[in-house]
């Protein structure tokens, strides 16, 4: 059963426990000064990010049908069964189309190493992989980042939104967003207010590129038909004209 | 013994500065990675070494598959001469493109990576092997001026007996990674600004490439003209700007079909660095074509040439628009490239400009091929300016 992580922007304190836990899982530095840096980078692969008074987290959404595996031409980024998105740096030749496909820009890059490598959130696939928690569920304090099963996720957040209409904008983040992702958010305020892109495309982004990919064979085929056929024809013309045109 | 040295004029100071400036970033880019070489950020992952370096080197390289195609296979011999020069661009400017990849790319050691591991559902994988493939075909179309040039005449054969797939092959491979370019971006709808944003980007991509091909060729025969000092093929060229009209305008028109079917005019009455950056690369596109159709512009060696130039800065803005600037808005970031991007692309130009002299001087490039024995009158024909101008 595919796993996922709900973020209830309600129910966070901003304590940045998460962050502490990533950094720790990922053997990355973090301090004061690294948990006062509200953005991802390739040396923090999550934040709090606060918008007035409310927080949001930014982390891998390992969408269902994930833009950056589709693009990445050596296949170093796999969607696994378990749900997360999983990245293999011996294959990866730092082209960054993951990066500039992904809807949510959390590939991150090592941009000062000489020998670079993309990082992102993989949803602790080693941890999920042997029954545990990802990291950064299993330190929240107030239960904010919950980790489990996508479906009983999906079921838990509607339970919510329904138990307590008031406190809840109606909708829960990643259910349609890019084809689904396995990370939902709810919130109190509009999600754009927490500064999730609302202007996704509702269709899984890797068909955007597929539509036009799958006609390679046609265009192979036919072209090859086509041209073939123009030089045998035009060929041809010049032979008759060579032929007969000093007669004329 | 003395040594000769070269006589120093300007256009040599500004080509060693230039190679200079691109040896120090070369050292930056290798010792201190891309950051130390690039302003590329997280947010903006793409810059000018893919904007302009890929982009616009793939797209300015296009001459040799639509001459190729012209010659060879539509069999209009008339633009023989002008087929040499424009492979030559071509193989020249693929291998630039490939040198300029091994900067942008974050592992270049790990380059042959594509062929190796699949993943067909990527753009970047089709790019990767079309462009593999289509330097080794145009190096294979490359061959004969070497051959000719050493009198190789068992080699020669043998090229000349699969020329003819080799070149279907050739057109095919371009047509594929020319409109491949375009199909990159189609995955950034939300980033890509919307007067860009297009289902159809693979087919603007596609014959924008052949129009500034057509361009590519008009500029490099007249520019190739004044350096070897070579009579310009005046009536030629006047015959290839009719064509780049014709392209140039069914370019345009499914642009204006491509932004009234999107309902995107309204965009234009938004006062954003957008839509003057796409003004005027319409504005670039459409003022040469609109002089291209009258002959007395075409007749005109200046204003033919300056309409091919016009054409080639309407490429190059289109192609740092989808690439690089219409990418700004939606990602949430400003970029404007390092010095030692600027320098390392340069470089590259000026590198190419060198080979391209060098070998004009010493391989059979500009001679036209012996004429087979019965076309001459066909050629001659062909040739007469009222007939083509």
């Amino acid at each position: 059963m595919p796993k996922a992580i709900l973020y209830d922007s309600t129910l966070c304190i901003g304590c940045r426990a998460c962050e502490g836990a990533c950094a720790e899982r990922w053997g990355l530095p973090y301090n004061d000064k690294i948990a006062a840096d509200e953005t991802i980078s390739a040396h923090k692969l999550t934040t709090i990010v606060t918008h007035g008074d409310h927080f949001c987290r930014r982390l891998c959404m390992n969408c269902l049908q994930p833009a950056c595996a589709s693009v990445c031409p050596v296949g170093a980024l796999q969607k696994t069964a378990l749900g997360p998105v999983v990245y293999d740096a011996a294959k990866c030749i730092g082209c960054r189309y993951c990066m500039q496909a992904c809807p949510f820009q959390v590939p991150t890059y090592e941009w000062s190493s000489r020998l670079p490598r993309m990082r992102k959130c993989d949803m602790c696939y080693p941890r999920q992989s042997a029954g545990k928690l990802t990291a950064c569920a299993e330190i929240c304090p107030t239960g904010a980042t919950f980790n489990g099963e996508r479906d009983q996720l999906i079921a838990e957040a509607r339970q919510r939104l329904a138990a307590k209409p008031d406190q809840y904008y109606p909708k829960i983040y990643g259910l349609s967003e890019v084809g689904g992702t396995s990370v939902f958010f709810l919130s109190a305020v509009p999600f754009e207010q927490i500064g999730l892109r609302t202007n996704l495309p509702g269709e899984p982004m890797p068909m955007l590129t597929w539509r036009v990919l799958e006609l390679l064979p046609d265009v192979v085929s036919t072209g090859s038909v086509l041209l073939g056929g123009i030089w045998w024809i035009t060929n041809r013309r010049a032979e008759v004209a060579r032929k007969e045109g000093p007669r004329k | 013994m003395t040594v000769r040295l070269p006589k120093i004029t300007v256009w040599r100071v500004i080509f060693a500065a230039i190679l200079l400036s691109g040896a120090y970033a070369t050292y930056l880019r290798i010792f201190y990675g891309l950051g130390g070489s690039t302003n590329l950020s997280d947010k903006f992952p793409w810059g000018l070494w893919i904007g302009f370096d890929v982009m616009c080197g793939v797209g300015l390289a296009a001459g040799g598959f639509t001459l190729v195609a012209m010659v060879h296979i539509f069999n209009i011999k008339q633009y023989r001469p002008v087929l040499r020069p424009a492979v030559l661009t071509a193989f020249l400017g693929y291998l630039l493109v490939t040198l300029g990849l091994l900067y942008d790319v974050g592992r270049p050691d790990r380059m042959w990576h594509p062929l190796v591991m699949w993943n067909p559902h990527s753009v970047m994988f089709e790019v990767a092997w079309c462009v593999t493939l289509y330097t080794t075909v145009l190096f294979l179309e490359f061959l004969p001026i070497v051959f000719e040039r050493f009198g190789l005449h068992k080699p020669m054969e043998w090229i000349h007996r699969i020329s003819v797939p080799m070149m279907i092959l050739g057109v095919l491979l371009s047509t594929l990674h020319q409109s491949s370019l375009g199909s990159l971006f189609l995955i950034v709808p939300e980033k890509l600004y919307p007067l860009w944003y297009t289902p159809i980007l693979p087919l603007l991509f596609f014959v924008s490439a052949i129009g500034v091909g057509l361009a590519m060729t008009i500029f490099e025969s007249w520019h190739s003209a004044r350096a070897f000092g070579r009579a310009l093929e005046l009536p030629l060229l006047a015959s290839i700007g009719r064509v780049l009209a014709v392209t140039m305008s069914v370019y345009l028109w499914i642009r204006f079909l491509d932004l009234l079917h999107r309902d995107a005019f309204g965009l234009l009455l938004r006062n954003r660095t957008e839509t003057w950056l796409f003004l005027l690369e319409i504005a670039l596109a459409v003022v040469p074509t609109a002089l291209l159709y009258q002959s007395r512009i075409r007749r005109n060696p200046a204003a033919l040439y300056f309409c091919a130039v016009m054409v080639v800065f309407s490429f190059i803005a289109n192609r740092l628009n989808v690439g690089i600037t219409g990418l700004e808005a939606g990602s949430g970031t400003h970029y404007i490239p390092k010095w030692s991007e600027v320098a390392v692309t340069l470089s590259l130009v000026a590198v190419g400009f060198a080979i391209f002299r060098v070998i004009g001087q010493h391989f059979p490039v500009f001679e036209a091929h012996s004429p087979q024995s019965g076309l001459s009158e066909v050629e001659t024909k062909e040739a007469d300016p009222l007939a083509v101008g």
